[in-house]
């Protein structure tokens, strides 16, 4: 069972998520620390170990729109949050399977703050509003990448096959 | 049924006849462009490669661009810090497609690109940078990637796992009306179809509005496609693709293009009529949230920025010092300019558009994004208003959650700079 700790609209934009002005900022270990700097009062829970890891973001239609940086699913990853929306940006969508952040699509979700959910791989079941909701599935092309544990580990699994290859070339 | 432009470069770049929209395929990369988060993809590069007991090399040296351009020059030493270690691995890895602070080769990405001829028709462009749709205005299949996909790109030359797209057609008619620029056009496309329109899609662009397009204007659809959650925006190169490649980008020896297939599948078609278009404004805070500038109300702005990778081009520049020559921006406001390039900014120190922005009260800044999105120069007081040809009024883009930003064209926002309000440059303006 996760609890909803933040309902969010649409079009949450990479700006609201990770706001530009510390872009500087790059490091996972580091990029935690702004996750929504802009909701100030959400901020401080994050960084002061209130919200417990698992715990869950719901949001609208688009989240993730906009800048390509990578910055908005490592903060949230850091705190090993959630996300659930009725559908994402793609390139943030891309950013977070790379990143092993836990996307979950579901199209008609309805939730709380407070809330209980009990996220299935096909349905998501709201235990405070006792109601369902159909789950989609990840866009198939990035299953392989989820499988491998990240992008990272899955490049570096091509590259070994690729050298290995042009040895017996 | 034929191919669109985006799956016949598909099948290229894969070495196969024909790919469908759909299909998941892992095309080869022609250019791949990072600016200052080149710091993070060098950090993921190396761990790719920690622990094989492979020298991190990248794929191919010629074929990365690097360019140093949202905090320039840089605006904290953690950036100066992240800048040099950029320049190090650009050092150490031979790439020669490098373009530092300098004013006679420095600039936007989005810019330098295609004016230093680095984008070909046809071919796989990715960047870690959200308007890199842009360079589909040269018929390239070109899309935003992140970080850690693009340290992939630099060690395997290929981006995997890539589903082809499907792809909206979008048919623009009829001719361009006076002050009403590519800008409205892209504004009004972004308004009809909302931010998650072509969520996954690709826009290709079609009709004697863009036929007669030239490629600064192309440049600016295309870039601002991304807004309508498009993974890329594409326009079939024709003679003005040519025109530009040969006579701006001095590419040389012969450039093949191609279009889609006459029976193309698309997923929907949209036809506008632009000779029916006003001058947009899109208002806080969503990019779709977009109006003709009448109907936008009395809105008092504090601040105008004319530039960026969407509109800071000479063609831009023109506008405005066209509308401000001679004249004087109104009291209480300020106005910053951007121009995309050096090349840019010198070609328009020569016309005296400089001098016509400059002596009507504008600060002419160096090449660079960090206006746009809040980290560098220019950032909103508690409260304020930025009219902004750049290409996102997101809460708190300009650096201030509690500031307001809407978006224009060049015209309007020379127009309001005159009056102090959001102003209808067919009115406002001379």
């Amino acid at each position: 069972m996760a609890r909803v700790v933040l309902k969010l609209g649409d079009d949450i934009s990479t700006d609201i998520i990770y706001p530009g002005r510390f872009m500087a900022t790059v490091l996972p270990t580091e990029t935690p620390q702004y996750a929504f700097a802009d909701f100030p009062e959400f901020n401080a829970r994050l960084k002061s170990g209130q919200v417990p890891p698992g715990s869950v973001v719901v949001a609208g239609k688009n989240f993730g729109c906009g800048s390509s940086r990578e910055q908005a699913a490592s903060t949230l990853k850091g705190h090993e949050l959630v996300i659930v929306a009725r559908n994402f940006a793609r390139i943030f969508l891309q950013n977070a399977i790379n990143l092993g952040l836990r996307l979950v699509v579901c199209p008609e979700i309805a939730a709380e703050e407070g809330d209980e959910l009990e996220i299935l791989p096909d349905k998501i079941i709201n235990r405070t509003s006792g109601k369902e909701f159909k789950v989609e599935p990840l866009p198939k092309a990035r299953q392989a990448i989820i499988d491998a544990g990240g992008l990272i580990p899955y490049t570096r699994q091509r590259l070994l096959e690729k050298v290995a290859a042009r040895k017996r070339a | 049924m034929g191919l669109t432009m985006v799956e016949k470069i598909l099948a290229r770049a894969t070495g196969q006849k024909k790919v469908k929209a759909g299909q998941v395929v892992e095309p080869k990369v022609s250019l791949a462009m990072s600016h200052e988060n080149a710091a993070l993809v060098i950090n993921q590069f190396l761990e790719v490669y920690k622990d094989t007991g492979l020298k991190p090399r990248v794929w191919d040296p010629d074929k990365i661009a690097i360019i140093l351009d949202h905090r320039v020059p840089a605006e904290s030493s953690k950036t100066a810090t992240n800048q040099k270690k950029i320049r190090e691995f650009v050092a150490a890895q031979k790439i020669k497609k490098f373009h530092d602070i300098r004013g006679d080769e420095g600039g936007i990405c989005h810019q330098i690109l295609p004016e230093s001829g680095y984008v070909l028709p046809g071919t796989v462009v990715v960047g870690t940078d959200s308007h890199t749709t842009s360079h589909g205005a040269l018929g390239a299949f070109s899309f935003g990637i992140g970080a850690t996909e693009m340290a992939s790109v630099w060690a395997l030359g290929q981006v995997l796992n890539v589903e082809v797209p499907g792809t909206i057609k979008v048919v623009a008619r009829g001719r361009f009306p006076r002050h009403v620029l590519p800008k409205d056009f892209i504004l009004y496309l972004i308004g009809l179809i909302t931010a998650e329109g072509a969520n996954f899609k690709v826009l290709e662009y079609h009709g004697p509005a863009i036929e007669h397009m030239d490629t600064s204007g192309r440049l600016t659809v295309c870039n601002m496609s991304v807004e309508a959650g498009a993974t890329s925006g594409i326009v079939p190169p024709d003679k003005e693709t040519l025109r530009y490649l040969k006579e701006e980008a001095r590419v040389k020896g012969k450039i093949e293009i191609f279009g889609p297939d006459p029976d193309a599948e698309y997923e929907k078609v949209v036809e506008i009529d632009v000779s029916r278009l006003e001058p947009m404004v899109a208002c806080p805070h969503t990019v779709d949230n977009v109006k003709p500038v009448g109907r936008v109300g009395k809105v008092k702005v504090d601040q105008i920025v004319i530039g960026s990778c969407t509109n800071g081009r000479l063609d831009d520049l023109a506008v405005a010092a066209r509308i401000l020559k001679g004249k004087k921006i109104a009291r209480g406001v300020r106005m910053l300019v951007f121009p995309a390039s050096f090349r840019i900014y010198q070609q328009a120190l020569k016309l005296g558009y400089i001098a016509d922005l400059v002596r009507a009260g504008a600060v002419v800044m160096n090449p660079g994004c960090g206006c746009c999105l809040g980290v560098h120069q220019g950032a909103l007081g508690d409260g304020e208003v930025a009219l902004s040809t750049t290409n996102r009024n997101f809460k708190g883009r300009m650096g201030n959650p509690k500031a307001d930003v809407y978006l224009c064209s060049p015209a309007v926002a020379a127009a309001s700079a005159l009056t102090g309000y959001i102003t209808d440059p067919r009115k406002g303006g001379k």
